[in-house]
This record gives C-alpha cells, structure tokens and sequence, in this order.
C-alpha cells in the first residue's frame, strides 16, 4: 500500500516527464518538421494523395527490413547483407515464375522460407562460431550480389504474373462504391482508418486505466490526451488521403501488420525481453540461463526472412527482377534504425523509432526528388542528417 | 645506511572509505622487502601511492627515494626515478615478439625509424640477465607464464631500475619457474637492487625476505627483520589477521538437515591453456538449511570452481559427478543446471550479475522469465508485483523499481542480483563475494537474508575473500587452494589462523 502511494505522489510532473522522454517525441516531431518542411518546399505536393501513396511503396521494403534490422541492432550485431539477400530472393523469384512458371503463391512461400534460411545460415556462424557478424554479413553480402547475377544470367527477368504484381501494386478493393465530389472515394480505407484508430485509442485507454490501478502512471494527462489526439487526426488524416486516391494498397496492411507484431514481440514477450538483456549485457544473460546462441541465431533467421519479403516486395513493384535490386538497401535500413535512436553498442532501441526512422530517410529521398535536388546532394544531405542525428543522441546523452 | 626508499605516513582516503592510514615502509638499499597482508588490507593501494598511479596531492605523507623527497605524478615520473613496478596481470601484448616488448614505448629508434639490430642486441643481453633462454623475436603469447614473468622483469631492468616491485609475482607459476625467480631476486640483491616483494606465499617470505611489513586494515602493524629475530610464519599470520571479531553478524539458528548437494571428484582445465589444471579432484557436500564458506585466497580457484559446476560456464574438459537429493544430475549448461536447482551469484555484478542500462524490473524476472510470463506473453503487472515483493523482502533501496540498476549502489545492486536468483526458485544457491565493495550496513543486511535462506532449507555456499564474514555466516568451512580443497572444518572449530596456516601447509606439500 505504503509503495503506491509514493509512486503516485512522484509521478505526473510534466517538465520532468518532457525530459526523461525528449528522445522519444523529438523522433516524432523531427519527422513532422521534415514533412511540413517539404510540404512547403514542394508546393504542396508531398501530401497530396497520390504521392502519400507513392511514398509508402517506395519504403515499405526498407521499413520490413528494418523492424529485423532493430533486432539485430539491438541484440548487438549488425547485418550488411540484407540488400544483397533481398536482390537475390528477387532474382529467385522471378526465375521461379517467370522461367519455371511455378504457382507464385507457392514460390513466394519458398522464397520466404529460402531467405530464413540465408539468414540462419549466416546466424550460425555469427551465433555458434562467434565470427563477428560484421565479417560474416559482408562476405554474405557479396555472395548473394554475385548470385544474383548468376541466377539471372546477367539479365533482366520479367514481367510477373498478374497476381504476384498486386503485393506491390493492389489494393484492398472497395465494397461502398461511394463517390466524393463526383471522384471515386474507397470510403472501405477510411472505415479501416476509424477502426484502427479507435483499437489504438481504445488499448491506450485501457493500458493507461490499468497503469493508474497500480499508481504506474507516469505518463502526465495532457501528454497522453495530446497524443492520443495526434494519433487519431494523423491516422485517419492519412486514410482519407489514401481513400481519395485508390485506397490502401496491400503493402501498407502488410507492413502495418509486421508492424504491429514486432512492436509486440519486443515490448510484451519473454523473446524480446531476452534479446534486449542479451544486447544489452550479453554475459550476464547467459549466465542467467539465456541460451544466447540459439537467439542470435533466430533473430538471423527472421532479419533472412524480413529480407525476403523486401525482395518479393521490391520486384512485384518494379515488374521486373534486376541484377542491380537491392543495391545499397542495407544502408538506408542500417541508418533507419540509428536514426530511430537505436544504440551501436546493443540493448537500446524500439521498433517505433526504426520505423519512424525509415520515414525520415523515406520522406527526405521523396520530397527531395520532387524539388528536383540531384542524386549526388540528396546523398549528403541524407548521410549529414544520419550523422546529426547520432550526434544529437550521444550529445544529449553525455550531457544529461 | 641510508634507506633507498621511505614512505611517511602515507594516508589515502577514497570516497567515504580510508584506504590507508599513517602507512610507514622503507626499504634498505640490496634489501628484499616483503609486504604482506590479507586480501584487501592495502597492499595494492600502497604499491600505487609509490609508482604514482595514484599521483602526489591525491594522498597524505611523504615518499623519500633516494635520499630526496619525490612528487610523483605519474608511472612514468617513477619509473624515471628507477621505481619499477610489475603487476600481477602482466602488462605485456601478447601478439608482439619478447623483443618489441620490452622496447615498447621506449624503441630503440632514430627519427622514428627503429633499429631492430639494436633491439635485438639489447634484448639478448637483457634475457641473458635474467637468465631466460628465448629468441628475442618469439612472440610473448607462445612462451608460459613464468618466461613472460622475466621478460616483464627484462623491460624493467632496461630502464636502469633501483627498485624492483613485484606484485604477487608467483600467483600463477609453478614451483620450478617460482624458484628461479626468486633466486633471481637474490641476484639482484646482491647487485644492489632492492626489491619489494607483495605475496600471499610465507613459505617464499621466509625463504628470501630481509624484511618484512605486516599490513592490517590499511595500517602498518608491524615489521619483522629476519636477521636479526627468528621470525615464525605463525608469527606473521597473527599479524596478517589479528583483528577483533565484534557483533558484526546477525545471529545463527542453525537447523542442518540432510545432505542435498553433492559434488564428486570434481577436475577442470583452463578454457584456453588445455594443460592447466585449475580445479583438483574436488570432492564436497552441502546439506539443506546449511550455510558453508569456502575460504581462499585471490586465485585459488574458488570462482573456477563454482562457474565450472553451473552449467560449465567455466573451464573445458570438465569430470567429475554432480548429486542432488543423492542422484546424478545433468548441470552441463546453465538451462540445465537452473532447472535442477542450482543459482550462482557471480563475484562481478557489473559484468555477469546485471544488466546495467535496464531497470530493476527487467533485471529481477530474467533469470526466471516464465514466472511472470504465459505462453512467451509477459504479464506487466505480474512482473510488476514480483520486483516490489523482492523490493520490500530484501529492502532494496531505490526510487521504484524502474530505477535503472547502473544507478544503484553496490549494495542494491548487490540485493538485485539476489532477488534475481532467489525469483528462479532455486534450492542449492551459491554466492561468490556477495559482500565485495559494500559498507557494512548493507553487509549486515546480505547476511541477514543468507540465513534467512539457510532457514528456509535452500543449501547456501558462500566464497569470500574475507575470513572473518566466513567465520561469522558459515557452519563448515572448506579451505581451497591452487585449485585443491586442502581442509574442511566446522566453523565453531575454525580461525582465521587455522585457515591461513592450511593455505600454508598445502603451498609446502
């Protein structure tokens, strides 16, 4: 009795709460500064429906790979070799269904399954032979570009059957037939926006309830209504901008789902508790009877599953499996997770922030296009922003 | 004559700790001096008052060497001087050759161009000094470690030394490449270097030793001349140890039931030199409710030993039975030795107890995740009641229990990796130093809960350094040493004396 108490007497102090936790709403807003700043700079154009759109099939494959790239970032390695992997899965899977003519439903789940087992190949050694994955991930790296040429004979192949295209290029299809201002309106996306929303707010709600019960709330009251509120207008803002144009594409309820089941494999389960102990002091969750090898070596095998999606995602959306696919991807999802405030050295990190750092790189590279800023600057720009970004971590950190 | 060194009342206070108080040591010129004392009595905090790791104004007294007062500032201002100091891990890189060693940081070089003939040369005239047979270029990690003893003692001879500080220099050697480096220290003195020797060995005090300074608590107590005085290793160990034990345990109700824990002829080789033995033939038994201390010194390998029994965390080509209630049991990985019944509390909470940057919370369930989890879920608020339950069991003293666990003291910290294992329900727990670097308050407190444990049935072995917290907590004490238990007593019978002179004894044998 006497600890509820005291922990309810010291919890809502809003400045103090602001900075315990500035990392996590600067990530927030920091994404929100750069989408106002090239809704302004584009004339408009970034929000507009069509673009909206367009954004998030451009980086669903880096957000995916990303939500894999966290648990290993966080479990203390790294994995160079995800482009490569996903460039080579592309390049099966177009062999597959294209050369062999094989059914792409059962070539997709192969392809999955091939990549899990790319990726536990090289947890093996990471795990089991403890050679750095540094080493083992860039010599995979290389392996898989060169097969990737090999499997696709130097060529391009092409086109995918019709079904495997709409991973990346459908939608879910409308039932209301409901038109707006006489243009076509998936008012379907829009139902599944309020829905979600009102899931969301409503856990919320009942976490927060359970919280306050056992004096937990640390959250102040106008932060959580703020938010809350933030998320509800953000939400269905973006499903009636998706519903103004053709609806929400499939990706997005893939990548949404993904989302979510990372977001509680790392907060809610005993796998991620572990992964987390295991980065954060490797040793002593050994010698707490973790059996640390076999969870490096699992955590492979889903950055290889992740990785083969991105794959299948990448080339249903281009049509085409190329030797050049997945080129550099390992960059963009590398810099995803330690803009989103993961730790080099292991244990920190949060899926939400890899993903709302994927949305940073994602909205950069599309707004910068549309100003027409070449390929050559947008490079620095994004390589000084993902500098800045570590710095701002380290010096805040040191600081406080 | 004039001594070569003399220390004057040296005083060091670390935070809210007196480390030394109103030390006093000189040392003659061709003298070998023997500093002894026990675990934790200073030694090491005096050794680098001198070498000036600790620098001049950090400390109180003065140091006189060679007849002037000296401010050392820094290792390398004494080493300048001809103070030279060789730790007990040895500062050597093991990939580079003996040669490049010895030369490193002072190379023999011209405009940053080595000259290797030169090196090579001098090397071979300094390992022919100390009498050790090895081509200059052989790399330091394939020669043992008596051979890279010397060459420590080679790179101190090239800096012109005077005075020579060996810190327990034959902890990890043999009889053979012991010998010959004390001899060698003879040697030395009769070239007119002066020696401080720091050991835990008496046997080699009385074999070499002109001198001898006894420090206890961080004071100077006494200072044998073996010359002139017949001088007993009994009568040094009532020095080492003769303190006053007052009330500084809480009261034990001992209730001994059957044995539960029974580890038979125990042997475990070094995980990376497969021909060093550390653990002997080690045969030993706790019985439920019982608490049992094994005493040691630094190195005698009583971690090796525990590490080794829980789940072969330590050590490879292990033999040897484990029983628990009378059966065989399968410890072979730390999962296995958990689910049978078995925790270990490790000596060094920061690296293998804790998991620093995360809360209490977190760091109270992990040893035992499915406690407070179903079907791989973890249930918050179960989590939740489980740490404040420990929090307010073990009076573990925080702000909650979301209190990041680097920012705790070592006492809590301490408390936590506790609570950790006694959330994992084991029956057979052991405890290596669970008091080291905690004040006494909060030692009281962590022998309180050992007996509550003892109380409850659990089986309890506690390693500790510190004799006396042995004597006060346990109800048998085994004594080990160089990787042998070498006597087993009941603690009403035992002393610190009688532990020191079986430590003694078993160097002799």
């Amino acid at each position: 009795m006497n600890d509820v108490t005291t922990q309810a007497a010291e919890a809502p102090s809003l400045s103090r709460f602001l900075k315990a936790h500035v990392r996590d709403y600067a990530l927030l807003i920091s994404l929100l500064a750069i989408m106002i700043f090239f809704q302004i700079t584009t004339d408009g154009t970034l929000f507009k429906p069509v673009n909206m759109t367009n954004l998030i099939l451009q980086n669903s494959y880096i957000v995916i790979m990303a939500l894999g790239m966290l648990l290993i970032i966080v479990a203390g390695h790294i994995d160079l070799s995800v482009g490569s992997v996903a460039g080579f899965i592309g390049a099966v899977a177009a062999v597959m269904m294209v050369n062999w003519k094989v059914d792409p439903f059962i070539a997709g789940i192969a392809c999955l399954a091939l990549g899990a087992v790319i990726g536990g190949a090289q947890g093996y050694f990471v795990a089991y032979y403890k050679i750095p994955a540094f080493i083992v991930t860039l010599a995979g790296m290389l392996v898989f570009k060169g097969l990737a040429l090999t499997v696709l004979g130097g060529a391009s192949v092409g086109p995918f059957p019709k079904v495997f295209q709409l991973l990346s290029s459908g939608y879910v299809p409308d039932i209301f037939n409901f038109t707006l201002n006489g243009a076509p309106f998936n008012l379907l996306a829009l139902v599944i926006g309020i829905v979600v929303t009102g899931l969301i707010i409503y856990f919320n709600v009942r976490t927060r309830q359970n919280q306050q019960k056992h004096g937990l709330a640390e959250e102040p009251n106008v932060i959580f209504f703020g938010r809350n509120i933030l998320i509800a207008v953000a939400l269905i803002g973006f499903s009636w901008l998706m519903a103004s144009y053709k609806g929400l594409p499939n990706v997005l309820i893939v990548m949404f789902a993904l989302i979510a089941l990372f977001v509680f494999l790392t907060t809610r389960t005993t796998f991620g508790r572990r992964v987390y102990a295991m980065g954060g002091n490797e040793k002593a969750a050994k010698l707490s009877g973790i059996n640390t090898e076999r969870l490096t070596f699992l955590i492979f095998v889903i950055m290889g599953a992740l990785a083969a999606l991105a794959g299948l995602i990448f080339a249903a959306r281009l049509n085409v499996a190329t030797p050049k696919a997945g080129l550099g991807f390992e960059l963009d999802v590398i810099a995803a997770c330690f803009i989103g405030g993961a730790a080099t050295t292991g244990g920190v990190g949060k899926v939400v922030g890899a993903v709302i750092g994927a949305f940073i790189m994602g909205v950069m590279n599309n707004g910068m296009s549309i100003m027409g800023i070449g390929i050559d600057w947008q490079q620095v720009i994004k390589g000084a922003v993902l500098m800045l970004a570590v710095f701002l971590d380290v010096y805040y950190k040191n600081k406080g | 004559m004039q001594p070569i060194l003399e220390m004057r009342g040296i005083t060091k206070t670390f935070p809210g700790v007196k480390a030394l108080t109103d030390v006093n040591l000189s040392v003659m010129p061709g003298e070998i001096h023997a500093v002894v004392g026990e675990n934790g009595a200073g030694k090491s905090t005096l050794m680098k008052v001198l070498s000036g790791v600790y620098p001049h104004g950090s400390y109180d007294g003065q140091i006189f060497f060679d007849g002037t007062e000296r401010k050392f500032g820094s290792i390398a201002d004494s080493e300048n001087t001809g103070v030279i100091i060789i730790h007990q891990e040895l500062a050597l890189v093991p990939l580079l050759s003996i040669a490049e060693n010895i030369f490193l940081g002072h190379e023999t070089a011209r405009h940053g161009v080595i000259d290797w003939f030169e090196a090579f040369r001098r090397t071979k005239e300094l390992l022919g000094k100390v009498g050790l047979q090895e081509h200059p270029n052989t790399l330091i990690t394939n020669i043992g470690t008596g051979k890279q003893q010397l060459v420590e003692i080679a790179k101190a001879l090239n800096k012109s030394v005077k005075l020579l500080i060996l810190d327990e220099p034959t902890s990890s050697l043999n009889e053979t490449d012991s010998n010959a480096l004390l001899a060698l220290l003879q040697e030395f003195r009769a070239q007119g270097i002066s020696s401080i020797l720091i050991t835990h060995k008496l046997n080699e005090v009385m074999k070499v030793a002109d001198r001898i300074t006894v420090i206890r608590d961080g004071k100077t107590v006494d200072t044998l001349d073996t010359k002139t005085a017949k001088v007993s290793e009994d009568r040094i160990i009532k020095a080492m140890v003769g303190r006053e034990l007052t009330d500084r345990y809480p009261p034990r109700h001992a209730h001994v039931l059957e044995p539960i824990f029974e580890v038979k002829n125990w042997n475990v080789f070094h995980p990376l030199h497969a021909d060093r033995q550390m653990i002997k033939d080690v045969n030993f038994h706790v019985c439920k409710g019982e608490v049992v201390g094994i005493a040691g010194l630094m190195g005698a390998g009583r971690t090796e030993l525990a590490m080794s029994i829980f789940g072969r965390a330590y050590g490879q080509k292990i033999s040897g039975e484990v029983l628990l209630h009378g059966k065989p049991t399968d410890v072979s990985t730390i999962p296995k030795a958990m689910d049978a019944g078995l925790a270990y509390a490790t000596e060094d909470r920061k690296t293998y107890g804790l998991v620093l940057i995360d809360h209490i919370k977190h760091n109270v369930t992990l040893a035992n995740l499915e406690g407070v989890a179903a079907k791989g879920v973890v249930d918050d608020l179960e989590e939740l009641s489980v740490a404040n339950k420990y929090r307010k069991d073990l009076a573990i003293r925080c702000s909650s229990v979301f209190q990041t666990t680097v920012n705790l003291s070592g006492g809590n910290q301490q408390k936590v990796v506790l609570a950790k294992w006694l959330f994992s329900g084991p029956e057979v727990l052991i405890l290596d130093e669970p008091t080291r670097g905690i004040d006494v308050g909060a030692k009281y407190e962590i022998y309180g809960i050992i007996n509550e444990l003892a109380e409850a049935g659990k089986a309890v072995i506690v390693i500790s350094s510190e004799m006396p917290e042995l004597l006060g907590i346990s109800d048998r004490i085994y004594v080990m040493n160089d990787g042998r238990l070498v006597a087993e007593m009941p603690a009403k019978e035992a002393s610190q004396e009688k532990i020191m002179r079986a430590i003694m004894k078993s160097w002799e044998d």
